[in-house]
């Protein structure tokens, strides 16, 4: 399983066909205290850059932009429930929606752990 | 006149250090505790007297009869006005003090205005009395039209929006209309980068798409950025002058002249007008649509969130096409509302159409003239040159403590912009803004505009007494020490108001929004 | 000037502080052309209070006022008994001169009036929430239909005939810009609403049915069924109150099933006010809070975990989302939602029915009197305080000669509808608690004079 992150702050992780998207600890850091997300429903084409889920913190309302086209297979249910989830787990439980990945060569695109720990470094 | 207390006497004090007891009650003295009227009142109870009804419903409405009088509870007159009297003890307000609040101009809501609103011949009038029963309601809207024209150097003014919001999209729906008149598709409204929040929404509200254009060094439009943007797709311009940095446009003709050689409008935000009132008239400047905010310039009072008044000032580019109804004169100078029946009539077959039932705030207008014939042509001068003294003084006074990034580059209109640069470290605009809060203040206007880090934004407004901007720039110079030394007692402030503060985060992922017993 | 408090004395220290010899440096970045060099041609000096007030008097004294005469006008905004206390507390300068309660420790005040409001309102409309109030009845009517496009994903809009023609001008203004297709439909001059019509016309495009009770001529439409054959097909009903004293005695429309209930609240603590400043109700189920407009006041717990209040969800505004906001909107009627929860509170819910019952005796009176004149026909079958007379020519021409015998007699559709001459007999007449036997008895006299 291979993880990638974009300079807007979202990983990626890709098992098999399917990728799992949520936000960074950077990120969730920066935002505060999440309040709610709003998650993308299954069957939603994304194509690389669409905003696909909304989160929002008390003072801010922030776009999560697909990292690559595919489609939408589930926005992360708990989260209705417990948006903190994406703070106190944004690399895991608090992943935001799984999709398939049309184009693999999107992903080369993409940073690795290290290049985005340099990147998160420089801000 | 002799000294008070010569005797020196002392009340019991107390042993020295020993804790302030609680209370049974709850309160504090006058620090009164108020709960819900869902939790004071009772079936049974009530505050007006009715007679009994003289007839049971008739037949035909049987089916649709509630089966339980709305679960809503009675209070007496004693009981409800205790109640929100003692609920009004819990706000700050104008009445009470500094009101600093940049950009929402919070200054004194003269008391004749109110008295003039309640006139029986203003408030007592339904909005569809035939028209000949309403003669003095036309004359004071006209009246009120006329200033507002004058004092903007415009064409005409739409007097039907409900807010500066709603004022906004009035104006730019005339673009809009100005523009599908022509035959033209021009999708893009530019909207600086500093402009505040109801810009963009209100553009994309009226189906433009917006793009953002930047500031330049000394906190003003980028003029050469917004020229190299303008083309044949663009509607327009969105600009706030003077903007939300508390600066005035320097290029604001410049822009509305290469606005127009490409075909474009220029809307100007009007939030800051009380800076330039009778010394500036936007229609000098190029502007063809300019929304006033009559609860800012004009003295309404914002109530706690409302009711306002967005009057739309108009350049002859964009009047044919104000929206239904309006008030206009005829050549003797006599006023009639035109409405949709002689919309076609009068020359006005291009408006836009409605925005809102009726015809717009007259309470808001009454209070507005009675302001404005107050303060006659020379009064309102003076509400702009004070304002703009107030707030450069505020700017002079405190530069030497707190950041002020265009201080350097020359004087502020009616509001002065620090900035959190230099703050100790973990300190925060947030927490000046409680501590003034402490010294008896409403804080400033916090973290706007974007294009400051931590902006403070303070507007002291005319009707400040230099005693009173005095005491604001003591509190101001005293807080901003202590955010600079670290003092940690700021990081929990406000200490003495009735609540500190609140869990925000609780209240919105789990919105409580209505009692449930 | 009164309201100045600087002297010439604090301006000559200040500008001495500033470091400018004069106040014009000061206004130094705008453009010598554009600075006027004295004050502004064409207006008048300042003027005394005294001289304001007797100005203002005599504009005020060429208005006929509601209380100065035999009066039945109605369509949208309703003359009730304000009682005294209402207007004293709405003048405490804390409410009345607050801001937008953005800093809950100070605003607690404010901010606890909205909360008991939203609970009032969603009660009287029998919807589980309700949020601070907006601008007026058509404008929340037609953030109502924007906001059932952002639940259902649909944009088609069914508007019954008796949508009060001002809330439909509204909506179909802003449906131009926003690609909203509304089907709207003029009413007809039967005694029963268009319930049928509506119930035929909804399908799987529809994203809401807009309906409105009682309507525009005063009938009641049936929402129960109307939202029944909404559901079925994915749509909502959106139920529109202009008359909220009606719903002391009416069913609530939340428990009827309208999905979204919103209205004119100005009938309660408000006045007439020629039109204006009014405010707009509006209640929804608690599952499309988010896509909510306007602002919303919250329960919370301060840092001593205190029962507190607060603006909340404030992500949906303009102020934060921008372009992306739901509505434009940043202003609610706060001091007309102050004055609408105070008349409420001493009204109470059995106060709210006895009065909805005596409002509609009166109106039993007044449609008594009135159909038994000859060449007058009453309309309705079912009414509240509101109901329409069909008169032998153009009802305008009845108004303007009965305001000239001093007697306000109604609404003329002719005013609403100039376009639609079928309806031009049709004449609106409302009763409330402030009709009494002698208006009607006016009212009556002079009808007979001029038919």
């Amino acid at each position: 399983m291979t993880r990638y992150f974009t300079k807007d702050h979202e990983w990626i992780s890709v098992e098999g066909d399917v990728a799992t998207v949520g936000i960074t600890d950077y990120a969730q850091n920066a935002l505060g205290d999440i309040t709610f997300v709003e998650v993308p429903e299954a069957g939603k084409a994304l194509s690389k850059g669409d905003t696909a889920a909304v989160v929002d913190s008390v003072k801010a309302a922030s776009d999560v932009y697909a990292p690559v086209g595919g489609e939408v297979l589930e926005g992360n249910p708990a989260l209705e429930e417990a948006p903190e989830l994406v703070n106190t787990a944004p690399d895991g439980e608090g992943w935001l929606w799984r999709q398939s990945v049309a184009d693999a060569a999107e992903l080369g695109d993409l940073m690795d752990e290290a290049a985005y720990a340099a990147y998160i470094a420089e801000l | 006149m002799n000294a008070p207390n010569a005797s020196g006497w002392k009340p019991e004090m107390g042993p020295a250090g020993s804790a302030l007891p609680t209370t049974a009650s709850g309160d504090k003295g006058l620090q009164l505790e108020e709960a819900l009227i869902f939790e004071l009142g009772q079936a049974g109870t009530y505050g007006v007297d009715l007679p009994e009804p003289e007839a049971a419903p008739v037949a035909g409405l049987s089916k649709f009869l509630r089966k339980a009088a709305p679960a809503l509870p009675g209070l007496s007159e004693p009981e409800v006005v205790r109640h929100y009297t003692r609920l009004s003890r819990q706000n700050y307000a104008i009445d009470l003090g500094p009101f600093p609040l940049g950009s929402c101009t919070m200054k004194h809501n003269p008391r004749l205005n109110e008295k003039m609103a309640r006139l029986a011949g203003f408030a007592d009038i339904h909005p569809l009395q035939p028209k000949q029963s309403v003669a003095g309601a036309f004359e004071a809207i006209a009246e009120l039209s006329d200033w507002l024209i004058t004092l903007t150097g415009m064409a005409a003014v739409a007097l039907s929006p409900k807010a500066g919001a709603h004022g906004e999209l009035c104006g730019l729906l005339c673009i809009r209309a100005a523009i599908e008149a022509k035959g033209e598709d021009r999708p893009v409204v530019l909207v600086p980068e500093s402009a505040h929040g109801t810009n963009p929404a209100t553009a994309a509200f009226a189906g433009f798409r917006v793009e953002s254009i930047p500031a330049n060094a000394d906190g003003r439009v980028d003029f050469d950025a917004l020229v190299s943007r303008l083309g044949p797709d663009v509607a327009g311009v969105m600009i706030t002058n003077p903007n939300t940095c508390g600066l005035f446009e320097r290029d604001m003709k410049r822009i509305s002249d290469a606005v127009h050689a490409v075909g474009g409008y220029v809307y100007c935000d009007g939030a800051n007008f009380n800076a330039i009132v009778g010394k500036v008239r936007p229609g000098d400047l190029g502007v063809d649509a300019m929304h006033i905010n009559l609860h800012k310039t004009f003295s309404t009072p914002h109530g706690g969130g409302g009711p306002g008044s967005g009057p739309v000032v108009l350049s002859a580019a964009l009047a044919p096409f104000a929206p239904l109804p309006f008030v206009q004169r005829d050549d003797a100078g006599v006023a009639h509302l035109i409405e949709e029946e002689d919309a076609a009539a009068q020359g006005h077959a291009q408006s836009f159409g409605r925005m809102a039932a009726f015809h717009g705030q007259m309470g808001m207008f009454t209070r507005a003239l009675a302001y404005i014939l107050s303060h006659g042509n020379d009064g309102l001068r003076q509400v702009a040159e004070d304002a703009v003294l107030n707030a450069n003084y505020i700017l002079r006074s405190l530069e030497d403590v707190l950041d002020a990034p265009f201080a350097a580059a020359g004087p502020c209109m009616h509001e002065a912009l620090f900035s959190d640069n230099g703050l100790a470290e973990g300190f925060t605009t947030l927490d000046v803004a409680k501590g003034l809060i402490d010294e008896g203040f409403h804080p400033m206007t916090v973290y706007f505009p974007l294009v400051v880090h931590g902006a403070m934004l303070v507007e002291p407004t005319e009707t400040e007494s230099k005693a009173g901007t005095d005491r604001l720039i003591a509190s101001m110079r005293a807080l901003a020490e202590r955010a600079k030394a670290g003092d940690v007692t700021l990081k929990s402030a406000p200490h003495y108001t009735p609540r500190r503060r609140v869990d925000e985060t609780l209240a919105a992922r789990k919105p409580k929004l209505v009692w449930k017993d | 000037m009164r309201y100045l408090p600087l002297t010439a004395a604090d301006r000559s220290a200040m500008l001495e502080r500033i470091g400018a010899a004069h106040i014009d440096e000061l206004f130094a970045d705008v453009p010598a052309d554009a600075l006027q060099a004295g004050p502004i041609a064409g207006l008048a000096p300042h003027a005394s209070e005294m001289a304001v007030e007797r100005h203002m008097t005599k504009l005020a004294a060429r208005n006929l006022s509601a209380g100065a005469a035999p009066f039945f006008l109605g369509a949208g905004a309703y003359r009730h008994h304000i009682p005294a206390s209402v207007d004293h507390l709405i003048q405490r300068g804390e409410f009345l001169t607050a801001y937008t309660p953005y800093q809950p420790e100070i605003a607690q005040g404010t901010l606890q009036v909205l909360f008991e409001f939203q609970t009032q309102v969603a009660r009287l409309f029998g919807t589980d929430i309700a949020n601070a109030s907006m601008y007026d009845g058509s404008t929340a009517c037609w953030e109502a239909i924007a906001m059932a496009g952002r639940v259902t994903k649909r944009n088609k809009v069914l508007l019954s005939g008796g949508l009060h023609p001002h809330y439909v001008a509204t909506a179909e203004t802003m449906a131009r810009f926003t690609g909203d297709v509304l089907e709207a439909r003029l009413p007809v001059l039967s005694a029963e609403a268009d319930d049928a019509e509506l119930i035929a016309g909804v399908d799987g495009e529809t994203s809401a049915v807009v309906v409105q009770y009682p309507d525009i001529l005063g009938r009641v439409p049936d929402l129960a069924a109307i939202a029944e054959a909404a559901h079925a097909k994915g749509a909502l009903l959106i139920a529109v109150v202009t008359e909220p004293v009606a719903l002391g005695l009416l069913e609530a429309p939340g428990v009827l099933g309208a999905d979204i209930v919103v209205g004119e609240g100005q009938s309660l603590g408000v006045g007439l006010n020629f039109g204006g400043p009014y405010l707009g109700l509006f209640g929804c189920r608690e599952k499309f809070v988010r896509q909510m407009p306007g602002r919303l006041c919250g329960e919370t717990v301060d840092a001593d975990g205190r029962r507190s209040f607060v603006l909340t969800l404030s992500t949906r505004e303009q102020h934060i989302r921008r372009e992306k906001a739901t509505s434009n909107i940043c202003t609610n009627a706060g001091l007309c939602a102050l004055a609408f929860s105070i008349h409420m509170s001493l009204l109470g819910g059995e106060g709210l029915a006895q009065l909805a019952a005596v409002n509609h005796g009166r109106a039993q009176a007044v449609a008594a009197a009135l159909s038994a004149l000859p060449g007058v026909t009453l309309l309705n079958n079912a009414y509240f305080n509101e109901f329409t007379v069909l008169l032998p020519s153009d009802a305008r021409q009845a108004v303007r000669a009965l305001a000239d015998r001093g007697v306000l007699g109604g609404v003329a559709l002719g005013r609403l509808y100039p376009q639609a001459s079928q309806l031009h007999a049709g004449l609106l007449v409302t009763a409330s608690e402030c009709t009494s036997d002698e208006d009607i008895a006016a009212l009556v006299a002079a009808l007979k004079e001029v038919l």
